[in-house]
């Protein structure tokens, strides 16, 4: 220990006036419990509400004569709710499944193992380069003839979670990058496996680095969800479609309200982007 | 990726049995490192007794740095050997002969081995308790009460106590080379690399890290090998002070004969630009 001319004067034992560390293990935190809560709200709210049969009504028509009925318009909203559900629940699952895929193509794009490394940059390639489209066309359509059918709901959420999974995994590469070399090499120094290395080292610096471009990526997903009503997905477009088939009129009602659907929903969560985007940018500052 | 050293060709114990009494603590021979075309490591030839305290200066970029790195295995040497407690880092015994090793060997060799960093390295986004018990947690399996019982200690040994919840970038400099050395005596290594610890550091800040050296210093247990500016530091500390040039060594001994009276012409032009300012 050190001696009586020392700058740095070590407290006598037992005077420790921190807040003992939480060292309960994670399961245990009561943060864990408000998110497990809010994961089995969401669920449950999804198992009731969510479903991808909907019927929409078909007893509104526009009175004959009209360019704008707003009695019609107003009559389709709890129609055009029910579809922007569906499409947002596709959207979330989708991107869900990007976050993970994503993240799995960042680390097999970086591994020592060529016969990984290669192999993944080619998908990520290939999968970038065409149209989520045709990507949806060929799950739906041609996969059934090797035998893998999958229904209209469950082909969107995978075709929306592998082709934003790997925008996300060039989001996530860059983030990764931009982890200081110092800290890979303190990881090295303090003899952390590979494991612990990423974990706790990593992707918990690496993420917050790229929350602005994954929220971007949410919000573009969910535009890119009505493309789900080319393969019998009944969310909004596919409502507004319907809408307008019975009426025999150009719906001018149900194309407008898909716009305020739309906005609905992509204006608070880009707020909440924003706002996550500050929130983070602070913590890492403090 | 042909990172892993050959085997020298020089003569001598090639792996002596494990003994880590009487085997050096760090043992280099032959060592070779060029990044490109720039040699940083020219056959070196280095021994650090267990326990020894050994500061190695020279100008900057004559790769006395790449000297800790090699040894931290941040980076792979193009050939040569180094042992550690007498085991050897890079290389196994494989049916009689020095073979490149694995990852897990390396890793088990490792583990002797700490280093502090100019730029301290701290984990920003924990605090100062969670960057010091994480390896002992994680790479010791150490219990977390015991863990966060064992920083407590090490945050008290470099006087830091009731900084234990703040995270780094709540810390002066100095407060955080001083974690940073506490982190990495939590995993109690025999060689404890410092490289140029206090270079970042403001000027009124470089005493309190000093302090604590000389605490570990004192302590006599510990194989310290330090990159150093600080000559009156290492004048103080050192039993014994190399002088690293162009990828070799070029003078060593006591730091009394290095420091004071230096016989080769290059370290007297070295100690005298160091002291003219």
């Amino acid at each position: 220990m050190s001696t009586d001319t020392d700058p740095v004067t070590p407290s006598p034992a037992g005077a420790h006036h921190v807040a003992p560390p939480d060292i309960r293990p994670w399961w245990l935190r009561p943060k864990t419990f408000v998110i497990a809560a809010g994961v089995v709200v969401f669920a449950a709210f999804m198992w009731r509400f969510g479903g991808g049969d909907i019927r929409f009504s078909t007893e509104h028509r526009p009175r004959p004569g009209t360019t704008f009925d707003w009695d019609y318009f107003f009559a389709l909203v709890p129609d055009m709710l029910r579809g922007i559900w569906v499409t947002a629940q596709a959207t979330v699952a989708g991107f869900a499944v990007a976050l993970v895929i994503g993240l799995l193509l960042a680390l097999g794009r970086r591994s020592r193992l060529r016969v990984v490394r290669l192999p993944v940059a080619l998908f990520i390639e290939f999968v970038r380069s065409t149209p989520l489209l045709i990507q949806l066309y060929f799950v739906y359509y041609a996969l059934p003839d090797w035998d893998i059918t999958l229904g209209a709901f469950v082909t969107l959420v995978i075709g929306l979670g592998v082709h934003y999974g790997t925008y996300c995994s060039e989001a996530y590469r860059a983030g990764i990058n931009s982890v200081p070399k110092g800290q890979w090499e303190a990881s090295t120094a303090l003899n952390l496996g590979p494991t612990t290395k990423w974990s706790q080292i990593i992707i918990p610096q690496a993420i917050p680095n790229v929350l602005p471009a994954l929220g971007n990526f949410l919000i573009a997903g969910f535009k890119d969800a009505p493309l789900g009503s080319t393969i019998q997905v009944t969310g909004i477009l596919a409502f507004a479609t319907a809408a307008s088939g019975r009426s025999f009129d150009a719906g001018v009602e149900p194309y407008t309200l898909i716009g305020i659907g739309f906005l609905l929903v992509s204006i608070p969560s880009a707020w909440l982007v924003r706002r996550l985007e500050r929130r983070i940018a602070y913590e890492r500052i403090s | 990726m042909n990172a892993s050293a050959e085997p020298s060709d020089r003569p001598g114990p090639v792996d002596s049995p494990h003994d880590p009494v009487s085997s050096p603590a760090v043992r280099m021979r032959g060592v070779n490192k060029a990044f490109g075309d720039n040699v940083v490591l020219q056959g070196l030839d280095l021994d650090v007794a267990p326990g020894e305290r050994v500061v190695i200066i020279g100008p900057s970029g004559s790769g006395k740095t790449t000297i800790l790195r090699v040894i931290m295995t941040l980076e792979r040497p193009d050939s040569g050997t180094i042992e550690v407690n007498g085991r050897h880092l890079y290389h196994e015994q494989k049916g009689g002969q020095l073979k490149p090793a694995g990852e897990k060997h390396i890793r088990s060799v490792r583990s002797d081995v700490g280093m502090v960093f100019q730029h301290f390295n701290l984990f920003p986004h924990m605090t100062a308790l969670e960057n010091i018990a994480l390896a002992p947690i994680k790479a010791k399996g150490m219990g977390k009460r015991e863990a966060h019982q064992l920083g407590m200690d090490l945050l008290d040994k470099v006087g830091l106590v009731e900084h234990a919840n703040h995270t780094p970038g709540q810390l002066s400099g100095g407060q955080k080379q001083r974690v940073a050395i506490a982190r990495s005596l939590a995993t109690e290594p025999a060689v404890m690399l410092f490289d140029e610890v206090t270079s970042a550091l403001d000027p009124e800040l470089v005493g309190e890290v000093l302090t604590v050296l000389r605490d570990i210093a004192e302590d006599g247990t510990t194989t310290m090998m330090l990159v150093t500016h600080e000559m009156g530091f290492a004048s103080e500390v050192a039993d014994k002070v190399i002088m690293f040039d162009n990828g070799q060594v070029i003078e060593e001994g006591l730091p009394s004969e290095v420091l004071k009276d230096p016989q080769n012409e290059r370290t007297q032009a070295f100690l005298g630009a160091v002291v003219k300012h």
